[in-house]
Parts: structure tokens; C-alpha cells; sequence
């Protein structure tokens, strides 16, 4: 679990240094005489780090893999949109679970993500490829899919699991058809129960202002934030028992199988114990 | 009328809340409070000195405190707003505007430094919003003795705007709202009037499923 790549700042932000942490550890990020990005322990040891997706990632073990590609970052035409930091008291793997769920965007994303009396799932697939959890197919009707959509439309969704803590999900992308808008959420474990959360977008939209984008996908994590920090239990049940999933949460019992399988139990806990 | 607004930010949120009540119709500004910092930059700052948001402009009229807001904004659409104008009702709604701006330092405190990661001392801004909340809880249990639900009238005025958002969104730093329970019926009566608005991490309230008709004759 520590060799994994964690997002600890944006890069855009770290000009006076910037405190933070890794899974309890207090780290140090700042740039060097040299204008090189230096990630530092408490304990003095310089730390591995990449900046990649406008983020500085950071581990602190020693990476066995470079971190996750995201081929649309680097596609012409697209505009980034560095959202910024939001903290949420809750396991790190609950907010990506959230992330990746459907079925509760009528009610906690009511008329902007969905609306009653618009709440089936319908059928989607999930499956493994190259070692990362992907849903495909999810389809569902939403009266205000992104900044640039005009009116209600039924939103195609592609998600993508390619690191425990992070999702990049693919969505329908309103001007410019048989494109995705790229919504990424990266999320830095400061503790079990406690999140530094960096949403982050790829979208195809000359025309909304960047602080509209900004503001809108704040919403969207803020509706969220109250209901994360509310979740019991707070760490994230590998097992099934302590909770019944429904066919729509086809991705999350996927999510939580690959977890199990790659023995990533940081804010996970077995129904044993 | 044109307000910098930060969709996250609860006292920005009050005075899209008034108008909605009175239905004024506001050109939005918004501005990149976080992660971009953009109510220090020179083109607010010049607005508003103090570096804080919201900030409302009409005309020549620029407001930077929220309160002054919410009464421009019930003096020109919604004089009922203001209350009676009793001696005691216009002292009432004074004193709870004043109170607000506890609300702010203390529960907005908090809700930055647990959400947004601004600096601050978390203990005591919670232990300081704790406090303002046990004293609006038994201001309104009096004002139910009286026959009032609300702050200053038994219909809602500026002052439980000025009040309401900070309160409601106080799960947010970390302090709940569970032993209040006159605070969660004024919340739910302001959740519950004609025009109300949400923001994130204010729910609106579920539409009520009608009751199930009891049968002719049953007890």
C-alpha cells in the first residue's frame, strides 16, 4: 500500500511550500534550489515523486509501476480544470466508492446529476482489464449532465478504477459527440478515516468561464462531502455481510473484490475483525 | 444588482437565499475563492478592501456586509422581511443580525479549516460555535414560548436568514447538530418555506408523501 502513487498538492500551489500528509506521516512539499519538486518526510528522507494531471504525487514507499496514464491529458483541445483541495472525514476508499455509484444522483444530485422520478440504473458491465476495475455501458438520465449541457439528456458513463485511491470516470461529452469528458478524482489518504480529495477535469468546452467549471463540479463534491462523513462503518467493508449491494452497485462489489485481491486494506476493514 | 458569489460560501448563500424569498433577480458574479484565491486579487480587493466576499454592487451602492444585504435587498422587494417595526421586533432582529457574525467566525471557522484547510485554532472555533449555537437554541425555545417560531416573529425576517446557513451547514466543521432540537425545527420551517434555495450541503426537504386515508369509521 505504500509503494502506491498518492496525490499530496497541485502543483500550481506549492511555490511557499506545502504541509501535508501521507497515511499518518507528515510530509514536506516544495521545490528545490534547482526548481525541481522535492517531497520530504518528517524524518528527513527525500520521497519519490511525480508531477503529472496539474497534481504533485508522492509515495512513501518506492513505486514499482509509473502512475497511471490518462491518454486524453494529453489531447489537444482539451481545457484542465484544477478544482482544488477538499478535505471530507471519511476512509479514502469510501470516496472513491461514492465516486463510482449511480444510483444516488436523484437524491443527493437532485436536478443537476438526476432527478425522480428518473432513478433506474439500467444494466451495465463491469470487468477487469489490465488490472484496473472498469465500468462500461452506464447509461442515465440526467437534467443537468455538465456545465455545457443545455437541457436533460441521457448521459453515457464509462469509470475506470486505475489506483485504490483514485477514479477517472468518462462521460458523454455534450458539444462534441464521440468524445469524453474526462472527470478524474484523485484522492491522498491522510488517515484511515480522513481524505484530502483533488477533483480534476479533461473536458472539450471553449465557452463556460474556468471558475464556472470550478464551481460546478465543487457542487456536485460538496453534495457529496455530507453524506461521506455520515457513512457507517466509516471504513470500507471488504466483506460482504455488513452490507447488501443491489445490481446497480455492480462496480463497487468489483471495487472491493480487486481491493481484497490486492490486499489493500488502508481504510478497508473485513467483517471478521 | 450583481453579486460576487462563491457557491461554497454560506454567506454568499444568504443573500442568493433572500432573493429567492423576495424575488429579486441577481446577475451572478462568480468568483474563485478556492483553490484560486480570487477575493484578494487587486479587481476585488478594489472593491472591497477588506478581501472578503460576498460583495453586492448596484449602481453606485457597493455592500460588503452581508447583513446590510440582506436588509437592501428585503427594504426593496420584501419590507415584510424587516419585521413589524415594533420597538421590540426591530431591536430583536438587530440583535440577531449582530449575533450572526459569531456564527461566521466561529462555525465558518471551522467548516474552512475542516473542509478548505484554512489556518485556525479547530478546538476553540468549535468550542466558540458550540457556544453561539446553545444560545440561538434556547432564543428560539423562548421565542416558542412566546408563540413564535421564528427569531424575531412568528414569520421569518432577515435575521433568520443572517442566522440559518452557518447553523445548518455546522456538520461541516465538525460540530452536529443533534442536541438542538429547536434548532432543527427553525431549520426545517426555513427549509419549508415558499422559494427557498439550496446549497450544497443544504438539502431541500423531501416532498412528504400524503397520509394514507384512515377508513370510514376506524379509530
Amino acid at each position: 500500500m505504500i509503494d502506491e502513487w498518492y496525490p499530496v498538492g497541485l502543483f500550481g500551489q506549492i511555490e511557499n511550500g506545502w504541509k501535508t500528509a501521507l497515511m499518518g506521516e507528515p510530509i514536506e512539499v516544495a521545490f528545490d534550489p534547482g526548481r525541481e519538486v522535492k517531497v520530504t518526510s518528517e524524518d528527513g528522507r527525500t520521497l519519490p515523486v511525480c508531477v503529472r494531471y496539474g497534481h504533485v504525487w508522492s509515495s512513501l514507499g518506492k513505486p514499482r509501476k509509473d502512475l497511471f496514464a490518462i491518454p486524453e491529458a494529453d489531447q489537444p483541445g482539451r481545457r484542465f480544470v484544477e478544482v482544488g483541495v477538499v478535505r471530507v472525514r471519511c476512509s479514502p476508499l469510501r470516496a472513491v466508492e461514492n465516486f463510482l455509484d449511480i444510483a444516488h444522483f436523484p437524491f443527493v444530485h437532485t436536478d443537476i446529476l438526476g432527478a425522480e422520478p428518473h432513478t433506474e440504473v439500467h444494466d451495465y458491465k463491469v470487468e477487469i482489464r489490465q488490472d484496473e476495475v472498469w465500468a462500461t455501458q452506464v447509461k442515465f438520465y440526467q437534467p443537468q449532465a455538465a456545465k455545457s449541457a443545455a437541457g436533460g439528456i441521457t448521459t453515457e458513463y464509462m469509470y475506470r478504477v486505475p489506483a485504490p485511491t483514485c477514479s477517472v470516470l468518462y462521460k458523454t461529452c455534450p458539444p462534441r459527440p464521440g468524445e469524453w469528458d474526462v472527470i478524474a478524482l484523485f484522492v491522498q489518504p491522510l488517515a484511515e478515516d480522513l481524505c484530502d480529495v483533488w477533483p480534476w477535469m479533461a473536458l472539450f468546452d471553449d465557452v463556460t468561464p474556468m471558475t464556472d467549471l470550478i464551481h460546478f463540479q465543487q457542487t456536485i463534491f460538496l453534495q457529496d462531502r455530507s453524506i461521506l462523513e455520515n457513512q457507517i462503518p466509516r471504513l470500507l467493508p471488504l466483506d460482504p455481510g455488513m452490507e447488501i449491494p443491489t445490481r446497480a452497485d455492480l462496480t463497487s462489489v468489483a471495487y472491493r473484490r480487486w481491493l481484497k485481491r490486492h490486499n489493500y486494506k488502508y481504510g478497508a476493514q473485513l467483517v471478521a475483525q | 444588482m450583481k453579486l460576487y458569489d462563491y457557491v461554497l460560501s454560506p454567506s454568499c448563500y444568504k443573500v442568493r437565499l433572500m432573493a429567492a424569498l423576495t424575488g429579486v433577480k441577481l446577475e451572478i458574479r462568480p468568483v474563485d475563492f478556492h483553490p484560486g484565491a480570487e477575493h484578494r486579487s487587486p479587481e476585488l480587493m478594489a472593491l472591497n478592501p477588506a478581501g472578503s466576499i460576498p460583495i453586492l454592487e448596484d449602481d453606485d451602492l457597493i455592500l460588503t456586509e452581508s447583513a446590510a444585504m440582506l436588509v437592501y435587498l428585503a427594504a426593496q422587494a420584501g419590507p415584510e422581511w424587516l419585521g413589524s417595526g415594533t420597538p421590540e421586533q426591530t431591536a430583536r432582529v438587530q440583535q440577531w443580525l449582530s449575533f450572526s457574525h459569531r456564527l461566521t467566525a466561529s462555525l465558518g471557522g471551522a467548516r474552512l479549516h475542516e473542509m478548505l484547510l484554512r489556518p485556525g485554532d479547530i478546538a476553540k472555533l468549535q468550542a466558540q460555535g458550540i457556544a453561539a449555537l446553545r444560545e440561538l437554541e434556547s432564543g428560539l425555545v423562548e421565542q416558542g414560548l412566546r408563540g413564535m417560531r421564528f427569531l424575531a416573529s412568528d414569520r421569518p425576517t432577515v435575521a433568520d436568514i443572517a442566522c440559518f446557513p452557518y447553523v445548518a451547514l455546522a456538520p461541516d466543521g465538525g460540530v452536529p447538530l443533534d442536541p438542538y432540537p429547536g434548532i432543527r425545527l427553525w431549520s426545517r420551517a426555513i427549509r419549508g418555506l415558499e422559494h427557498f434555495i439550496e446549497m450544497p450541503g443544504i438539502h431541500r426537504l423531501h416532498e412528504l408523501k400524503s397520509e394514507p386515508d384512515a377508513e370510514p369509521g376506524e379509530a
